[in-house]
This record gives C-alpha cells, sequence and structure tokens, in this order.
C-alpha cells in the first residue's frame, strides 16, 4: 500500500512539475549526502525527492518545516510518504538543535536536502543563507555537499497558492563541495550560495 | 472497444505508405551518419533524423488512436495540446498574479474544449476559446490585482491557448465533419461522400509532414534566399516555394491513386498547396516566438522536452483553415447526420468508461 501510495505520489510530482534532472559534473551516487537548494515554493521538496533515481530517493530525507507539514492530514500523510523530517522552527535551542537531530536522523546512511535560505523565497536573487549547514558539514565533514539549483517551481505554486499549475520546470544537481580547511562560516555559505547561482547559468 | 470506421482501405494504405516512407529515410540518414563528416554537414543529418522520428511517432500514435476509438484520438490530441501549452508558457514569463488565471487556462478550457469537439458540438467549440476564453483571461488577470504589463500578459497567455489549444483542436474535430458531399463526375451531381472521415485527418498529417520534410531539406541543399534572417537563419523562399508545389503534386497523387478525401483531384492538389502554405507560417510564427524568447539555441532551460511545439507547430496553422475551407465546401447540414457523434455513440452503447 505505501509502496503504491509513494509511487502515485512520485508520478503525480513528476506529470505536475514535468521536471528534467540533469547532473553536471556529478554523479547520481548512494553515498551521504546533502543537498542543498533554493527554495521557492512548498512542492521544492517533493519534486526534488520525486526526481532523484529510485534507488538514491530512498535513502534521502528532506528537511521540511514542522509548522507547514502538520497542518492538516494530507500535509502529514504526505510528509510520512517523503519520510521527511520536520524542523521545529519557532523552537530552536541549544540543547534541542535542529543540527543534532538531523545528523542523529541520517546516521550513516541516510542523505538529506535541506534549504538553507530558511523560508521560501520571493525575489530573483536568494537570501542569504543560514548557518545551518556549515554547522552541519563541521561535525560531518564527510559528507558531500552537492547543490541543486531548481528553476520554475515558483511558477508551479507560488507562494500563497494552493492549486499547483502544470508547467515545466528543470532540477541541476551540481559538482559536490566540501568545507575547506579553516574556511569561516560566512565565506563557506557564500561560496555554497555562489556554486547553486553558478548552475542557474549553466 | 475497436472501431474500424475511421479507416477504409486507401486510407490504410496511405497510412502504411506513409510509414514505410518514413522508416526508409530513417534508413538513409543512419546510411549517411556512417559516411565521412567532410561529405555531409551531420548537424543537418541529426535534426533530419530528428524530425522524422517526431513524424513517426505521431503517425504510429494517432494510427492507433484511430483504430481504437474516435475518442481515444481526441484524448490523444488534448494530450499533445496539454504538453504543447506547458512548453509554450515556460518559455514565456508571467507573474504571481497570473497563477490563477494559468489554472483555468491550462487545465479548464483545453478539457472543456476537447469534450465540445468529441461531442461534436460546433457552434460551441469553435467559439469558446476565442471568445469567453480570451475575455476570461483579460478580466481574471484584472482582478488578480496586478496591472503591471497587464496587456502583454494576456496577449501572451491567450496567444499561447489559441494556437496550442483551439486550433490544434480542429485536427481531430475533422472527424466529427459529417456529413461531406463530393462531386460525382459519372452521375454529374453532388453525392454524400461514403469514405472514413480518418482519412481527412491523415491527410493533413501527411501534407503537413511532406511540406515540412521538403522545406527543411530544399532551405539545406538549395537555399539561396533567407525569408527573414533574423527570424530563423535558414528558412527560405525556395524552400517555402518547393514545399507548396511537392505538397501539391502529392496531394493530386493521393486524390488519384488512394482517394482518402471527398475531393476532386485539383481540389486536393489546391488543399494541399493551402496545409504546406499555412504549415509554413506556422513554423515561422513559431520560430520568431522562441527568437522573441531567446531560445533558439539548444536549450538549457527545459531540455528534453523542448520539441512538441515545433513539431505540431505547422499543424497547429495548417489545422483549422483546413477544417473551414471542407466545411464551408463540402458539409451538407441539411442532410441528416449518418454517424452519431463519437462520444455520444460511446455513451448510447453504455460504454462511456473506456
Amino acid at each position: 500500500m505505501k509502496f503504491v501510495t509513494k509511487l502515485l505520489m512520485v508520478a503525480a510530482a513528476k506529470l505536475f512539475s514535468g521536471a528534467t534532472l540533469r547532473w553536471v559534473e556529478c554523479q547520481p551516487d548512494q553515498c551521504q549526502r546533502i543537498y542543498f537548494a533554493n527554495h521557492t515554493s512548498h512542492l521544492d521538496a517533493l519534486i526534488l525527492w520525486a526526481s532523484l533515481p529510485r534507488n538514491i530517493r530512498g535513502l534521502t530525507r528532506p528537511v521540511a518545516a514542522k509548522d507547514y507539514w502538520v497542518r492538516g492530514p494530507i500535509r502529514r500523510y504526505m510528509a510520512r510518504m517523503l519520510n521527511a523530517l520536520l524542523i521545529d522552527r519557532e523552537k530552536i535551542k541549544v540543547h534541542n538543535s535542529p543540527i543534532d537531530m538531523m545528523l542523529r536522523e541520517i546516521g550513516d546512511q541516510y542523505s538529506l536536502i535541506v534549504f538553507p535560505e530558511g523560508g521560501r523565497n520571493t525575489e530573483s536573487e536568494m537570501k542569504p543563507f543560514k548557518s545551518g549547514l556549515y554547522y552541519l558539514t563541521k561535525k560531518r565533514p564527510e559528507l558531500e555537499l552537492v547543490p541543486v539549483y531548481l528553476n520554475n517551481m515558483n511558477r508551479i505554486m507560488p507562494k500563497g497558492e494552493f492549486l499547483p499549475v502544470p508547467l515545466l520546470s528543470s532540477i541541476t544537481i551540481g559538482p559536490p563541495m566540501w568545507l575547506e580547511p579553516g574556511e569561516s562560516k560566512n565565506a563557506f555559505l557564500e561560496r555554497a550560495r555562489d556554486a547553486i547561482k553558478r548552475l542557474k547559468n549553466i | 472497444m475497436f472501431d474500424f470506421r475511421s479507416f477504409d482501405q486507401p486510407t490504410v494504405i496511405l497510412l502504411l505508405t506513409n510509414l514505410v516512407a518514413l522508416v526508409l529515410l530513417i534508413g538513409v540518414s543512419r546510411f549517411l551518419k556512417t559516411r565521412s563528416e567532410s561529405e555531409i554537414d551531420m548537424n543537418i543529418v541529426r535534426s533530419f533524423n530528428k524530425h522524422i522520428l517526431g513524424w513517426i511517432v505521431v503517425v504510429a500514435v494517432l494510427a492507433t488512436a484511430l483504430a481504437f476509438n474516435w475518442v481515444i484520438t481526441v484524448l490523444f490530441f488534448w494530450m499533445v495540446s496539454f504538453w504543447a501549452q506547458r512548453e509554450f508558457v515556460t518559455l514565456t514569463p508571467t507573474r504571481p498574479g497570473d497563477h490563477r488565471t494559468l489554472f483555468w487556462v491550462i487545465l479548464v478550457f483545453p478539457i472543456l474544449q476537447y469534450v465540445l469537439v468529441g461531442f461534436a458540438q460546433y457552434s460551441l467549440y469553435s467559439i469558446v476559446i476565442p471568445v469567453y476564453g480570451s475575455l476570461f483571461v483579460a478580466a481574471r488577470i484584472a482582478f488578480a490585482n496586478d496591472p503591471e504589463r497587464f496587456l502583454e500578459r494576456i496577449a501572451k497567455i491567450q496567444f499561447g491557448m489559441l494556437i496550442t489549444v483551439y486550433a490544434l483542436s480542429h485536427a481531430p474535430a475533422l472527424l466529427t465533419l459529417e456529413p461531406l458531399q463530393t462531386w460525382n463526375g459519372q452521375l454529374g451531381e453532388w453525392t454524400l461522400w461514403q469514405g472514413a472521415n480518418g482519412g481527412l485527418l491523415l491527410y493533413l498529417v501527411v501534407i503537413v509532414q511532406i511540406s515540412e520534410l521538403v522545406h527543411f531539406a530544399v532551405d539545406r541543399m538549395f537555399g539561396k534566399h533567407v525569408i527573414a534572417p533574423k527570424v530563423h537563419a535558414t528558412r527560405s523562399w525556395e524552400g517555402l516555394v518547393a514545399a507548396a508545389g511537392v505538397s501539391a503534386v502529392v496531394g493530386i497523387l493521393i486524390q488519384i491513386f488512394l482517394p482518402v478525401t471527398p475531393f476532386q483531384i485539383y481540389g486536393s492538389g489546391c488543399m494541399a498547396l493551402m496545409i504546406s502554405v499555412m504549415g509554413s507560417s506556422g513554423s515561422m510564427t513559431m520560430a520568431a516566438i522562441k527568437r522573441d524568447r531567446g531560445v533558439i539555441r539548444e536549450g538549457t532551460f527545459v531540455r528534453g522536452h523542448q520539441g512538441v511545439l515545433d513539431q505540431i507547430a505547422a499543424l497547429c496553422f495548417a489545422a483549422p483553415i483546413f477544417f473551414h475551407v471542407t466545411r464551408y465546401f463540402l458539409e451538407r447540414p441539411d442532410v441528416e447526420i449518418v454517424h452519431t457523434p463519437p462520444v455520444q455513440t460511446l455513451v448510447d452503447h453504455g460504454l462511456w468508461w473506456i
């Protein structure tokens, strides 16, 4: 049952997004990765997850905002199907840090999909990145950080709309990067942001 | 479930001839590919290959759809419209304020249009998009409280819908064009045409395809006078005239050897000529749209999808004109309909769930 609904969800996501997936200087791999992407629509996580090859999809968990994904039975169900990690954006505390939670949840098996802008963006320029990505890689430096550029998702379902319009979109997955030794937080976050920006023009 | 009424013998022969010819052409271009690069430009061969493959898919799916049922054919054209329209809207920038309008334009009006075509409601499907649809688009965007570039936005959305949905839907609408009359030379009077309408649709597709292929080949080989170099670098007057000429000859030959239409022999020539000119105009228009949007280079954006629009642009322009000319000259509204409309047939037989 779960298998069938998952397949249906993937098929619907692919049909509605018409997404083409491109791997640029990067190959699909089951190793542990953190896919980080620009964020313009609630569908981002679903579409990116659905577009990944099946063997990778099963090992990849999107990180999503709890306040959105627990509202209503359909969203809750979808979050469960996606095997999403729900983060409480309001209650971020030192002793209950979401970073630790993410690292605990992925163990040495799962990959993550994160949106370091912290929220959906309506401007054409990406917002500055939140520092979570830096702390993730600081604690687990061996994880591959893979930039992903999502194009046109905001037109399929813009902020504030509840019905998607089936246009076409594209997903570009770029070359993995790591934290350089001695690199400062700001320099690293800026470099990560540029890595996504670079994919825009490829 | 099967409905072979769309096929009569000449239609089947034409269909098979066409498929065989396309497969032979693929063979030729495969052969050209194996020859050394210096003799022939590989890009031309590759592009030619892509054209032919596209046509094989179109003809094969169309044949299958016709063999199953008229409804399947209408459904097939709806899917083509759907895909082409998403491509069109994706290529033309819209604003967040257009979102709900786009929902109507992509998911509501096309379905309405094709359902009306399926029920053969000519008086509705011939106006529902140009009248109701285009007024609705303008009003809905005004209600969305975003006046920025208002006229430009409604024009884009309306035009996309007009070409990819309204115009294309006239191709399956040919199946509902009944009863048609034909001039019987032996009796010296108009009689009812007994042929199958699937033949008309196939005729349209075959002529468009021949016209496009000839246009393409002549442009690359003999094209000297480029029509509009800023819009399309290679489409030439030579190609246009050659395509129209060859189409007319093919139209005449089809009518002599495989009479799939109710036209006279010279009439078939004129029709083919008209289809060819309309098809060339359609491709040119699509080239201009793509130039405007700057996607003429091998696209980075919707790669893998790009192509449905290209493939059907010629058909979109030719279909409504072919439909209306045929209807104007040959339809006999005074005679009772021979066949009930396709969807109605299914409803009557309790087969609506197919």
